[in-house]
């Protein structure tokens, strides 16, 4: 059996930390292999080193059964392998032809004409929708990965490597990625995937590998394998797959939005009129292609957005009494913080929001408290331990809590920053795409600490992309679309395709308040 | 492209980063970088000028150290470049491009002479001193919070804003000091007879208050950085303002804040300048240290102890440079080449210390 691709023995170190130890694996021709393991496994790396972005300390890698070097992304191309990463690589101000023509050879010409000709045979082969005048600034998410894809094709890719390409993805836009995974494999293309969706991996892939920490973990056949088997060899022990959903109690009034609306920069109404109460020991879900208005409610709660006139988010601190409560809108999230709100907010972009990548743990963690007290000195004292203390209780892996976070794998930033907003003792926990990217076993800490912050009578809004945690954790959902609220279900009762169809299509504007 | 990729060979040197570098190697890199510079400079010196590599290296540590005299010259211009290079600190470490050093110097140093001509005469001593720092705080400070404002309120761009607003400056001096001058050709020590306003001597030295102040300034700047709240406020926002408004900071007002402390420090430093050093003001006071600055402050990484290493490896090679050029009737260009050579090896010495090369291992060549 001659394979695509061999590693053999293959170790990569990064100073003194082991990204990759021996380990040995192979791709057939004309399938789609799986590669998974948790965050920080050395999944990327190992795929990086095919790709010639690294270079092995040791090992040997075969293409086609013969031995080569893999120098640069140059080499790879050459060998006709190529690697869609996680973050795109294209100029946004040119279009899509002008993309492809950036991996031209040597001795190719320039000429547009002939690239669009070329590269609409290979959108038409493999049933890749794809408008190629498109300049890039205006594709969506999905429209640009396809491009990539493309581009790799374009470059006379056989083997195709693809990071975690689902993780930005609706589920109808997973669904065509894979059916043009299908077509790809059935042109006798093979096919590397990273995802952590383990009912992907058994939709997908005709056989799955597994790294753990570093070192291969084993290879097995798809039809062979099950969540539970897949997550026991990822993580090394058995895994509970079940996420608990206990009874809210001494459920109260905490937060009343009405009328929210908000405009962006471009004059469109992203948010309109979203009404909805979200209750103390209660998770609220909410549901919704992305970029359906999820970004902006939440961030209008806590005050870094600007809202219409009109609109109205109440906070009520004890139970339902009028008295005491407070208008959030108008406020900066300074004051909200002033008056005494506890209000705690995981953002969407953990790096370019919640978090500051060149500063350690402990900076980090009195980003939102340090102007505590009346001392011109910052005080660094508590934040060490609390950085200490959620390092230990998480598992976070980081060399030191001085290490910039941005050196620290997507799980453990998204680790360190939930840490912190639930060390705040919050009243008001909102998260936004919570487990996006992270593992298994990362993914079910934070739907635990979730539950733990609901006991303890947190108001929770839980904005998800994976219908069925949604389901299986939240007390109700509250379903975005095209920046409405298109329905409140309770969870316990709906069904997958009740929420999928409020996602889709909007309701009659009477029917849309419940 | 290769026609038969599988005969390519592992690259002969590839590049890993450091995970991290002991003191020891630090300074084992920098020492051999030095020495290897050394040894460049003096293939240079020898092959293309002829003269004897060793003699000219003791010229040019002679520009520096040969007398104290000289070595208080250093020292005093060494003081107005770190200062200007710590002022640039809180900006930078904001990732505020403040280019307009040279003129909130300048009009730190105007508004000071200002004080000395028109109060020379009356007010009593301590009263002047203190006018001459209030009007040069608040000169450079003005020049700051301009583009500041501008950033904070219609985010323009502050590299270009802050750069114009030296010509302003430069204008403004060279107004000024027609003026002042009056029929007499050039301006001149400014109250030369009272010596109203120049500094007592410290050190035996006019400028020994200098030497105070920016050693104070170096300790202050980075503890303020370091340690402060407001200092953790300028690194979030120089990170990402997003963040920066998430975790509660009122951005525009940091901008600003920051660029008052900025703009008010350079015009210390034209304060300095003119009551300590010069006693006189020009188009030429700030003489292109506000720009030399820039790289001071970007080489140190917006340390400021490093900063002062940094600006007396400039002042030493630039003393040296003139030296050199000057005892064996070089021309500039020359000079420039070999205190030139040996900057390029110090910075490039950054990138060992960061780096780590790896070379082809040699039972793969056999293969």
């Amino acid at each position: 059996m001659e394979y695509a691709i061999e590693l053999r023995h293959i170790t990569k170190t990064f100073g003194s930390v082991v990204a990759n130890r021996d380990v040995s694996l192979c791709i057939r021709q004309g399938e789609i292999l799986s590669l998974l393991g948790e965050n920080g496994s050395g999944k990327t790396t190992l795929m990086n080193m095919i790709a010639g972005i690294y270079y092995p300390d040791d090992g040997e890698i075969l293409v086609g059964g013969k031995s080569v070097e893999i120098r640069s992304p140059k080499d790879a191309y050459a060998l006709g392998i190529g690697m869609v990463h996680q973050h795109f690589k294209l100029i946004d101000v040119f279009t899509a032809a002008e993309n492809i023509a950036l991996v031209l050879g040597p001795n190719e010409k320039y000429d547009l004409k002939a690239i669009r000709k070329k590269a609409r045979a290979i959108c038409d082969e493999y049933a890749f929708e794809l408008d190629l005048d498109q300049k890039v600034y205006e594709m969506s998410v999905s429209q640009k990965q396809t491009l990539e894809i493309v581009k790799m094709l374009y470059r006379g890719a056989q083997i195709l490597i693809l990071d975690e390409p689902t993780a930005v993805l609706t589920p109808q836009e997973t669904q065509k990625l894979f059916s043009v995974m299908r077509n790809m494999k059935r042109g006798g293309k093979s096919i590397i995937i990273i995802t952590h969706k383990l009912h992907e991996v058994l939709e997908i892939s005709d056989r799955v590998s597994i790294l753990r920490k570093g070192e291969y973990a084993g290879t097995v056949e798809t039809r062979e394998a099950t969540e539970a088997s897949l997550t026991e060899m990822m993580v090394g022990k058995k895994v509970e797959l079940n996420i608990e959903r206990p009874e809210p109690v001494n459920r109260h009034l905490r937060l009343s939005v009405h009328n929210l609306s908000v405009t962006n920069a471009e004059g469109v109404r992203v948010l309109d009129q979203v009404t909805f109460d979200a209750f103390s020991g209660e998770i609220l879900g909410i549901a919704g292609i992305s970029g359906n208005g999820q970004k902006e409610l939440l961030e209008s709660i806590a005050g870094l957005q600007k809202t219409e006139p009109q609109s109205s988010v109440v906070y009520y601190p004890d139970d339902d009494r009028d008295s005491t409560a407070e208008q959030l809108i108008g406020k900066t999230p300074l004051d909200i913080r002033n008056m005494g709100v506890h209000l705690s907010f995981v953002p969407e972009d953990r790096l370019g929001m919640g978090l500051v990548g060149s500063m350690g743990m402990v900076d980090n963690m009195m980003l939102r408290s340090y102007g505590e007290g009346h001392s011109p000195i910052a005080d660094r004292r508590a934040p060490r331990h609390l950085a200490e203390e959620i390092k230990e209780e998480l598992a976070i892996v980081t060399p030191s809590i001085q290490t910039p976070v941005s050196r620290l794998s997507g799980g453990n930033v998204q680790k360190v920053l939930v840490g912190r907003e639930i060390a705040a003792a919050p009243s008001v926990l909102m998260t936004a795409y919570a487990v996006r990217g992270l593992d298994i076993g990362t993914s079910y800490t934070i739907y635990h600490l979730l539950n733990e912050q609901k006991k303890k009578g947190v108001a929770i809004l839980y904005v998800g992309e994976d219908l069925d945690v949604l389901l299986d954790l939240c007390d109700r959902i509250l379903v975005l679309c095209g920046g409405r609220c298109n329905g409140i279900v309770d969870a316990r009762k709906t069904t997958k395709e009740e929420v999928g169809l409020l996602m889709t299509r909007l309701q009659e504007k009477g029917g849309a308040a419940q | 492209m290769s026609d038969k990729p599988h005969a390519l060979h592992e690259p002969l040197i590839r590049v890993v980063r450091r995970s991290e570098c002991s003191a020891k190697l630090k300074v084992a890199v920098r020492l051999a970088a030095i020495v290897l510079a050394l040894v460049v400079d003096a293939l240079f010196i020898y092959f293309v000028t002829g003269l004897n590599p060793l003699a000219v290296y003791t010229t040019m540590f002679r520009g520096t150290f040969s007398t104290a005299m000289r070595f208080s010259w250093a020292m005093r211009d060494l003081a107005s470049l770190l200062l200007i290079g710590v002022a640039l600190a809180p900006a930078f470490k904001m990732r505020f491009w403040n280019t307009g050093a040279e003129g909130q110097v300048l009009m730190g140093a105007l508004a000071t002479a200002a004080v000395m001509i028109y109060g020379g005469s009356a007010l009593p001593a301590p009263l002047l001193y203190a006018a001459m720092l209030a009007a040069a705080l608040f000169a450079g400070a003005l020049w700051g919070f301009i583009p500041a404002w501008f950033k904070a309120r219609f985010s323009t761009n502050e590299t270009l804003f802050t750069l114009m607003m030296n010509y302003v400056a430069i204008q403004l001096v060279a107004c000024c000091v027609n003026i002042w001058r009056g029929q007499a050709s050039g301006l001149g020590k400014l109250n030369s007879r009272t010596k109203a306003g120049w500094f007592p001597k410290v050190f035996d030295m006019r400028f020994g208050i200098n030497l105070i102040v920016v050693v104070l300034l170096v300790v202050l700047v980075y503890c303020y950085l370091r340690y402060s709240k407001q200092g953790y406020e300028i690194s979030v926002v120089g990170e990402s303002e997003n963040t920066a408004r998430y975790a509660g900071i009122n951005v525009g007002r940091v901008i600003i804040r920051t660029m008052i402390l900025s703009g008010a420090l350079c015009g210390l430093t034209g304060f300095l300048i003119v009551g300590g050093r010069d006693q006189t003001i020009s188009t030429g006071t700030a003489g292109g240290n506000g720009f030399t600055a820039i790289i001071v402050a970007w080489l140190a990484k917006f340390n400021t102890f490093t900063m002062a290493l940094i600006s007396f490896l400039l002042i030493f090679l630039e003393k040296g440079a003139a030296e050199i050029a000057s005892a064996y009737n070089l021309n500039d260009f020359a000079s420039d080449i070999i205190a030139g050579i040996i900057l390029f090896f110090i910075l490039g010495s950054e990138f060992f210390v960061n780096y780590r090369p790896i070379f082809r291992k040699s039972h793969k060549e056999v293969r």
